[in-house]
């Protein structure tokens, strides 16, 4: 797939804007992700040029961090805390109706592209487990009901 | 006259809805036509309580909690506003017993100021030790820090004093600042308390330590999974730079500092200093052989102090009211206090800041009230995924390093998460597995590969495979991953698998043995 001009634009301003910037690839992927909601294979080439470095090493650095998607995910993104806090509350319940509920699995994304699921480990918000995030949202001590309308209000965004 | 009300920011509290009370009580003032000036503080860290708001009277703040959007009106109605009572009421907040039998210091302000408020800041004490730490030389300070008996709150428990003595001795023109706010551990969320509720005080932290060590320029790692704390942190860095704490010549003297927030991905790993530091040069997490120590070449090879977010945010107190104050609480090798977090299936979850040596059973009976679930709590883990699980008849331990030390346990970062007597341990065995094989970074052999044979003798014991067998297997595997792991990923992963093992042989489908032997 190629990528669209206003794509191919927005990453060449961010690969310019953190050139001179040490340590510059973590706050430039993230800069792509956040504007795109992905960091395409495509741009590997351009930046790996931009930044003196091979094509795997940018496919290295993107691959060891969970945070970073090569693919557009869905328009929401639900992520289920499945680290031990949580387990103690069964947050594993959760995550079987969640995923049942969506008929998908982990980093998979609905039919209608309304949510992807992603398991986290820990949202620090252990104190009120089991926890999920939606977006950029935390919600605490979920019930398969809070779950319920998540999902509508996901569906509906 | 206008009505002063504190509804909690912290990202917890708002998880449990503490906007949708803000925007209800909001809505329901002006439909009363009430004057009200809410302030939006930290919380308090008590979680079952949340959103738990408070009221501004002559006899003190009174709180309320947890409260929802359907209890405003009948607040409004029992005339809440002068701290009347009300069936949420909770009395004079500081006269709740979870919080009268605490010792916060590095928590002195959590839940009382408006967290991106300077002034609050500045009126509760706030950049006293800065300007102490300003009149005295850099030997001076950093005397008063080992002094203090301060041990990094991260987990690894090293004295703070010693790691800043060894940077300010590197030759180097530049020097850092690296403050790690990685916290990746379940059970956890210390850090993440402070960076939303007291920003300045880490801000200010590490200002002190660039100011005792020679280091110009700081950097905060702050995990990804944290959206809230890293708006909160740059709105605090914003307003420290406007008030000339941040930049050039700090406060009219020849020091200059600044700060800036940098995003992680997601890598537990990256919580290790080493892997961090690679991270934040801009590539893979990958673990560093050590020698040399980050102190003597860390980030881009130059001498470099690498602290937990706690441990940063405690030296300001220390700075302020001498390292004897601070030393006098604690037990043992273990001074000062240590802000616990209680978690998992506990009934009163949150945050206590207490001096070491407070026992395991008080923390979870007294404080947590026993489970949630209100079944026999059948064991606990303390200090992240890295740390053993620990039966009844180890509850009456000391919170204390060394005592934990001794029965194979670690204090860690204070996380403490209790499972109720319906946990498979051989479940949480196998999960301690495979979280370090989907988390490891996978330069070192025992790490990566281990992890993953640790799963496959698990389910063969489970199985009832040749178990005595793939039990000295599993124990073999585990005392490889110990001593010949880099970091402290694969050489900490069986501390809570054979601790499952020696204490619920019987979830495994063994017999239970003597492990007093």
């Amino acid at each position: 797939m190629t990528l669209q001009t206003t794509q191919l634009e927005t990453i060449q301003g961010h690969i310019e804007k953190y050139q001179n910037v040490p340590g510059a690839l973590l706050p430039l992927m993230h800069a792509i992700q956040d504007d795109l909601g992905y960091v395409p294979e495509e741009s590997y080439k351009t930046i790996s040029k931009a930044y003196n470095l091979s094509v795997a090493e940018i496919h290295g650095f993107i691959t060891f961090y969970h945070h970073f998607r090569t693919h557009l995910p869905g328009k929401n993104i639900l992520q289920i805390c499945r680290a031990e806090s949580c387990q103690s509350m069964g947050s594993e319940n959760i995550e079987n109706y969640c995923q049942e509920k969506l008929g998908i699995n982990y980093h998979q994304t609905t039919k209608d592209n309304s949510i992807t699921l992603e398991p986290v480990y820990c949202l620090g918000n252990c104190a009120c487990s089991p926890a999920i995030m939606i977006n950029e949202e935390v919600v605490g001590r979920v019930t398969p009901e809070k779950i319920d309308q998540i999902i509508k209000e996901a569906r509906e965004s | 006259m206008v009505y002063k009300i504190f509804i909690p920011r912290d990202s917890s509290a708002i998880s449990l809805g503490a906007d949708k009370v803000y925007q209800e009580i909001l809505n329901e003032s002006n439909k009363r036509n009430i004057d009200i000036d809410i302030v939006r503080n930290g919380s308090r860290g008590l979680f079952w309580l949340e959103p738990m708001i408070e009221v501004e009277t002559p006899r003190g703040r009174v709180a309320y909690g947890p409260v929802t959007i359907s209890d405003v009106a009948s607040l409004f109605d029992s005339e809440f506003l002068l701290g009347k009572e009300h069936q949420l009421s909770l009395g004079i907040t500081e006269d709740i017993q979870w919080l009268k039998n605490q010792e916060r210091l590095t928590y002195a302000r959590v839940g009382i100021t408006d967290p991106v408020s300077i002034l609050d800041y500045e009126k509760w004490d706030g950049f006293k030790g800065l300007k102490n730490s300003l009149k005295l030389s850099q030997e001076n300070i950093i005397k008063e820090i080992a002094d203090s008996g301060l041990r990094g709150r991260g987990g690894a428990a090293f004295p703070t004093g010693i790691k800043w003595k060894t940077v300010l001795d590197a030759p180097s023109e530049k020097k850092y600042v690296v403050c790690n706010a990685d916290e990746g551990d379940s059970g956890t969320f210390s850090d993440r308390m402070i960076m939303e509720n007291d920003p300045f005080v880490l801000i200010e932290g590490m200002i002190i330590a660039g100011l005792a060590v020679g280091a110009d320029q700081g950097y905060i790692y702050l995990r990804s999974e944290y959206p809230h704390a890293l708006k909160i942190l740059n709105e605090a860095i914003d307003i420290a730079v406007d008030k000339g704490y941040l930049g050039k010549n700090i406060l009219g003297s020849d020091f200059s500092f600044t700060l800036e927030v940098t995003r992680a991905a997601g890598a537990y790993i990256c919580g290790e200093e080493t892997s961090l530091l690679e991270s934040l040069e801009g590539k893979r997490g990958m673990v560093r052989y050590k020698p040399p120590l980050p102190a003597i070449e860390g980030l881009y090879g130059k001498p470099t102090v690498v602290n937990n977010v706690i441990s940063l945010a405690t030296v300001p107190i220390i700075m302020d009211k001498g390292a004897s104050f601070y030393a006098n609480y604690g037990m043992g090798r273990s001074k000062g206090t240590l802000p616990i977090q209680l978690a998992g299936n506990l009934k009163q979850t949150g945050l206590i800041e207490k001096a070491f040596g407070i026992s395991l059973r008080e923390l979870l009976y007294d404080f947590g009230g026993g489970s949630a679930t209100g079944r026999p709590i059948k064991a606990v883990q303390v200090g992240g995924p890295l740390g053993a699980f620990l039966p009844e008849e180890q509850f009456d331990t000391p919170l204390d390093y060394e005592k934990f030390t001794e029965i194979k346990a670690v204090v860690g970062h204070g996380g403490i998460v209790a499972f109720d007597d319906t946990v498979d341990m051989s479940k949480m065995a196998r999960y301690s597995f495979e979280f370090c094989a989907i988390e490891s970074c996978g330069k070192c052999t025992p790490c990566r590969i281990g992890s993953t044979r640790g799963m496959e003798v698990i389910d063969k014991i489970k199985e009832g495979t040749d178990q005595e067998k793939n039990v000295s297997l599993l124990r073999d595997l585990g005392d490889t991953m110990v001593n010949g792991s880099l970091c402290a990923m694969g050489g900490m992963t069986p501390f809570p698998v054979i601790s499952a093992l020696n204490y619920f042989p019987e979830d495994f489908g063994l017999e239970k043995i003597d492990t007093s032997a």
